[in-house]
């Protein structure tokens, strides 16, 4: 560094102050990395430093030219101090972004699925839970029943008569006879979970019963095992025209539309009287059913009044007691409410067909925020 | 059942429409299935006249005929029919025209060289008959170019109804028109049947051989013979409604069996009399006899079948076939008409064991009415005179026809009750009796009546069956619906059990862990079932629909793997899967269990498998299986602070890589673990496959708390701190028993120990492994010095060294 030229003895004239500022901060300022200025640093205000220096000359000054002079320097240490401190900082950040800069990845490269991303809820599961979701709100519990029945808890009980043709409508599954001679069976409808809950529970009641049923039946429309949804309700004032209410309420919430017409139709259970099959109003416009419009009617459900004969059969009294009863296709809900043109596909377990129909783990029904969005 | 609109319109008298009556029939629940007329697939067809007809220049068979079809100048047409011939008249399609036998819609064409415009049909190439053997003729007053339908009659749309079984009365064509006039689309025409008066006593006599408690098979038995009857194809109105409906006409005296099956829904027989040998006994059929019957078949019977039998033996197998032997054809002379009543149960049975479908056990087993028993033969014998001729022997009967005389005592408030609805009792009492239910008023109460039970209802029992007749002809859409809100006007309760609820919670844990969902079948084959500890005889199905669904699974896994292997057969090996559901240990209704399991194959593992950018994971293994049984217990909320887990699994695991989860000795919950190559193997399934089923009614409920306060929660002030220990044990030593040791040390202090490495090879002895653990000291009422520190440490070393014979590594 160029030596400001000054008296030997005396005080440095304003002029080399000047001169040293402007060189000083030059070289701060020139400085292209911290080594380099850490030199300039140690140039300036170090032991052997230029300012160090002339603040050593001020001992030999008159006290005033040292007070001038002495501000002067001071002045001149601050400012040289502070331009060292922001240059500095302008380095450390300057080198950081270097380093940065270099540390870039290729972010398109894809990640590993996520496991929340590949599992899947079956649609049956996915449907029994938005009914559940229904009717918990309506005040219906959830009955449960074995799959292997008696015959008298699927039939008899149930005002089949022994022999009878709606028997063989059945195509049921039979077990072998047991020693005694008695034979169980897959139960045919979820029916014998009605007769369990009357047995069990003095009215009112109001349950839903959903399950796995079983018929011998194989084609294109029909598999050996299926699922059903049936409801109950039993106390000294239910009527037909209160199941038409559950019936269109909750065909409401199920296929999440402002209205439905429905259209009952009379027929016959042995374990109903009146019954009723109901169909609902659609439009099939391009292969896609819709509901709540249109003129079609597609059959969905049976129903009635629980006949006084299933409820003598159970312990309740007709004259004290009445009720209405409903039973549904869960796989057929599900299939017209999220459009599987087969039934088949639901017990493959082909997880192209899960992937695409299935539903994400998290999406629980609530009424709260819309069963299926 | 079928029925057509001229055929109804002998019981109705009425002008409404087909669209109207089919609209009508399916409300009150006649539920029509379709409606199909012939016309439909026949209307291109026309009546056309062959104005010349020369033999074709190429071909010895054929001819080249001009034909006039009313549609301007006579057209080229190539004939092969040998019967085709100048001035005859026949049925043309001209081209243009769908062909239904051949399902083709007919072009113009060169045959063997010469132009043909159309085409003379044959009867069967309109599926009238199976008579090919040439064209049609028709007889000379056919008009030309009018169409064959209109021609031929055969525009007559048939109307087909699902029929409930509770209906016997409308498997008869006067039993719907009954139930349409009370719908109110017309008047019921009430034939009178006269009784003919028989000439001579009936030669035949009937015995009913029977115990007395098998009376009820065979409660009555009319019979009547005609005599000197000249047998022939019945008229041809009898023989074109027969052929709407899709029967075919036989002879007259077996066409009127069938005619009044559908037109008054009442079976007949008729026995070739010259073939009946000594009179007639009705008794169970004797097992190991065999008849043929009239469908050209053999059948063995056994004593649950009910036959009529003469002294050669089996005739006619009662209410369902009669016998070939027997039957009556061109040659029959003398003629035994049988009106009979039999028991619906014994029919539906028999008819299901024998595997035979008939009009007659259609209507037997929903039951005939038994008041039209005897005037269903006048019925009979005034057809077979009629077309017949012939003299009519008396009427035996044979038993008694039983007392249909029912009433019910009926509040009229019962329709309310049940329906809601509000209706006259003038509308009900109208609606009852047109039904032909009969009203006796109650004396000294204008509330109720006794309302009498037509014969032809056996169906109707009580209050609630009259209130389905009234509400299903009054219209079911007049039922107004009516809120039925909860009793309890409050925020909704909760409403599932426990197992309900960890049900749904573990399906979604599972699939948050990237398992896919499926259902699998509940049965299983027997091999399978038995593989995996079932396939008792008691969980066989007797029926199967197929021999590899026969039994109940005792597991979930067989079917998932069986599932997984499917997916990797279509190229999609790296699936996982789970299913929640039903298993079963016996037929008892408690040894049904809910179970969850689920399966990874190859390398569907929880962060995903197989060959990636950043690394290859490899196949899933058991310590995935672990982890999803283990995170499903966390995610239902199971306290595992009394989980045990050992090595080992039922056998169709890996034997040294799995484990069992239990809560006692007794109360296993779960396995996990690879499945052993073999039980793969069994399962036509290839892997490696991980898996774990957990039982869900096995796992302990949480503990009841009579608030849902949590427990206080403790936070020191102090840091925790960490100290690692590498120990060498032998290698049989389970880790989990070294950190229980470790953490048995100083219960207070050691807030947790887990493994960060286990090692064995280089610098350890043979038949041992280091295992190096890391402990968290959590100080709560001062900071450790390096003495307290090293005192714990000397505590830690010295617990382990004691329960499993562990040395620090040096």
């Amino acid at each position: 560094m160029a030596k400001a030229g000054h008296p030997i003895n005396g005080a440095p004239n304003m002029s080399d102050l000047q001169t040293l500022e402007s060189q000083t901060l030059a070289a701060v300022a020139a400085a292209a990395d911290e080594a380099t200025l850490e030199n300039v640093r140690l140039g300036a205000l170090g032991k052997k430093g230029s300012i160090s220096a002339l603040l050593s000359t001020l001992g030999k000054m008159s006290p005033d030219e040292r007070k001038t002079a002495g501000a002067a320097i001071n002045i001149l240490k601050d400012k040289v101090g502070e331009a060292l401190r922001a240059r500095r900082a302008l380095l450390k950040d300057a080198a950081l972004d270097a380093r940065l800069a270099t540390e870039t990845v290729d972010v398109t490269l894809p990640v590993r699925a996520a496991a929340v991303e590949t599992g899947r809820i079956h649609p049956i599961s996915q449907v029994m839970d938005e009914l559940t979701a229904i009717f918990a709100d309506l005040g219906f519990s959830i009955a449960e029943g074995p799959d292997v029945e008696s015959d008298d808890y699927n039939f008899t009980k149930l005002n089949f008569p022994e022999g009878h043709p709606a028997r063989e409508m059945h195509d049921t599954f039979f077990f072998n006879p047991a020693a005694d001679g008695t034979r169980k069976l897959l139960r045919t409808h979820t029916s014998p979970v009605q007769v369990r809950t009357m047995l069990n529970v003095k009215p009112p009641i109001r349950v839903i019963c959903p399950g796995r049923t079983y018929r011998c039946d194989s084609d294109q429309t029909h598999t050996p095992m299926f699922h059903q949804v049936e409801g109950l309700v039993v106390d000294k004032k239910a009527h037909l025209g209160h199941l038409k209410w559950i019936l269109e309420e909750s065909c409401k919430a199920f296929f999440e539309v402002s209205n439905v017409k429905m259209r009952f139709r009379p027929s016959f259970f042995p374990f109903t009287e009146p019954s009723m099959e109901v169909d609902i109003q659609c439009s099939r416009k391009g292969g896609e059913i819709r509901f709540g419009e249109g003129e079609d009617w597609l059959e969905i459900l049976g129903c009635g009044m629980v006949h006084p004969n299933v409820l003598r059969n159970c312990g309740i009294d007709p004259d004290e007691y009445q009720g209405f009863a409903w039973g549904m296709g869960i796989d057929r809900i599900a299939m017209l409410k999220y459009g599987m043109p087969d039934l088949r596909p639901f017990f493959e377990a082909d997880v192209r067909w899960l992937s695409h129909y299935g539903f994400r783990p998290l999406d629980f029904p609530t009424l709260a925020g819309g069963l299926s969005s | 059942m079928k029925l057509t609109l001229s055929w109804l319109k002998d019981h109705l008298e009425t002008s409404a429409s087909l669209g109207e009556i089919v609209e009508t029939l399916t409300r009150i629940g006649l539920e029509v299935e379709h409606v199909e007329n012939p016309a439909d697939k026949l209307k291109d067809f026309v009546v056309a006249y062959v104005v010349e007809a020369k033999q074709h220049p190429n071909a010895d068979r054929l001819r080249v005929c001009m034909v006039d079809y009313g549609a301007g100048a006579p057209i080229q047409v190539v004939c092969g029919a040998p019967n085709a011939r100048a001035g005859m008249k026949g049925v043309f399609s001209p081209v243009g025209a769908y062909i239904p036998s051949k399902k083709i819609t007919l072009a113009q064409g060169i045959i063997r060289g010469v132009e043909s415009n159309g085409m003379l049909c044959s009867a069967a190439e309109l599926e009238l008959s199976d008579d090919h053997d040439g064209v049609i003729e028709l007889p000379d007053d056919a008009k030309v170019g009018q169409r064959y339908v209109d021609f031929a009659g055969l525009n007559e749309p048939v109307i087909d109804i699902n029929l409930t079984p509770n209906r016997p009365d409308a498997a008869g064509i006067h039993g719907i028109a009954r139930d349409l006039a009370a719908a109110g689309l017309g008047k019921l025409k009430e034939h009178s049947i006269k009784h003919i008066e028989g000439k001579f006593p009936c030669p035949v006599s009937v015995k009913l051989d029977f115990t007395h408690e098998d009376a009820h098979l065979a409660p009555a038995f009319a019979l009547r013979l005609v005599r000197g009857v000249k047998n022939g194809p019945s008229p041809e109105w009898m023989r074109k409604r027969l052929k709407d409906i899709g029967l075919r006409p036989i002879n007259a005296l077996v066409d009127i069996t069938n005619y009044l099956a559908f037109d008054r829904a009442r079976p007949l027989h008729v026995f070739d009399a010259g073939k009946v040998a000594g009179n007639l006994v009705v008794r169970r059929a004797r097992a190991g006899e065999e008849v043929l019957a009239l469908d050209g078949k053999t059948y063995r019977l056994d004593t649950g079948n009910v036959v009529i039998a003469d002294d050669r033996g089996v005739e006619s197998i009662a209410g369902i076939m009669g016998g070939e032997h027997s039957g009556c054809d061109e040659t029959t002379t003398d003629v035994l008409i049988e009106s009979a009543l039999w028991d619906a149960g014994n029919i539906a049975r028999s008819g299901r064991a024998l595997g035979i479908v008939t009009d007659a056990r259609y209507r037997f087993e929903r039951g005939v009415d038994p008041a039209f028993c005897v005037p269903g033969a006048e019925l009979a014998t005034h057809l077979v005179m009629q077309f017949c001729g012939g003299e009519p022997s008396q009427i035996v009967v044979a038993g008694a026809i039983p007392g249909t005389e029912r009433a019910i005592e009926f509040p009229f408030s019962e329709v309310r009750r049940l329906t809601g609805l509000e209706l006259e009792t003038s509308e009900i009492s109208g609606i009852l009796e047109k039904l032909g239910f009969g009203l006796m008023a109650w004396a000294t109460n204008s509330e109720r009546v006794h309302v009498k039970i037509p014969s032809w209802r056996p169906d109707v029992e009580g209050k609630a069956d009259l209130v389905e007749e009234i509400v299903r002809i009054a219209g079911i859409n007049r039922v107004v619906s009516t809120p039925l809100p909860r009793e309890e006007q409050a925020i909704a309760k909760p409403i599932l059990t426990l197992l309900q609820k960890r049900t749904r919670q573990a399906r979604r844990a599972l699939a948050s862990r990237g398992l896919v969902e499926a259902v699998t079948w509940s049965f299983i084959s027997k091999e399978r079932a038995t593989l995996f500890d079932g396939g008792a005889p008691a969980l066989s199905l007797a029926n199967p629909i197929a021999a590899d669904l026969s039994d109940m699974r005792p597991s979930l896994l067989p079917g998932l793997v069986a599932a997984a292997q499917r997916n990797a057969d279509r190229g999609l090996g790296d699936v996982a899967l789970f299913e929640v559901g039903q298993i079963f240990k016996g037929d008892g209704e408690k040894d049904q269990r809910v179970n969850a399991a689920g399966v990874r194959r190859c390398g569907a593992r929880p962060s995903g498998g197989g060959r990636h950018w950043s690394g290859v994971a490899g196949n899933a293994d058991v310590f995935d299986a672990k982890a999803d049984a283990m995170a499903l217990l966390a995610s239902l909320g199971v306290a595992t602070g009394g989980l045990q887990l050992n090595s080992g699994a039922p056998a169709w695991f890996h034997p040294g890589r799995s484990g069992t989860l239990r809560f006692g000795p007794k109360n296993i919950v779960g396995w996990f673990g690879e499945l052993h190559p073999r039980a793969l193997a069994a399962l036509d399934a290839s892997g490696p496959v991980a898996a774990f089923e957990i039982v869900l009614d096995e796992l302990p409920a949480p503990k009841a708390r009579p608030t849902k306060v949590k427990g206080r929660l403790e936070l020191s002030e102090f840091m925790p701190l960490e100290r690692d220990f590498a120990f060498v044990v032998d290698r049989g030593v389970n880790a989990a028993d070294i950190l229980r040791a470790a953490q048995g040390a100083e219960r207070t202090l050691i807030a947790d120990a887990s493994v960060f490495d286990v090692y064995e090879g280089v610098g350890i002895p043979d038949g041992k492994k280091s295992v190096a653990i890391a402990v968290t000291l959590q100080p709560r009422e001062k900071t450790m010095t390096d003495v307290d520190i090293e005192a714990v440490a000397a505590r830690i070393v010295a617990e382990v060294g004691r329960k499993t014979g562990a040395t620090l590594r040096g």
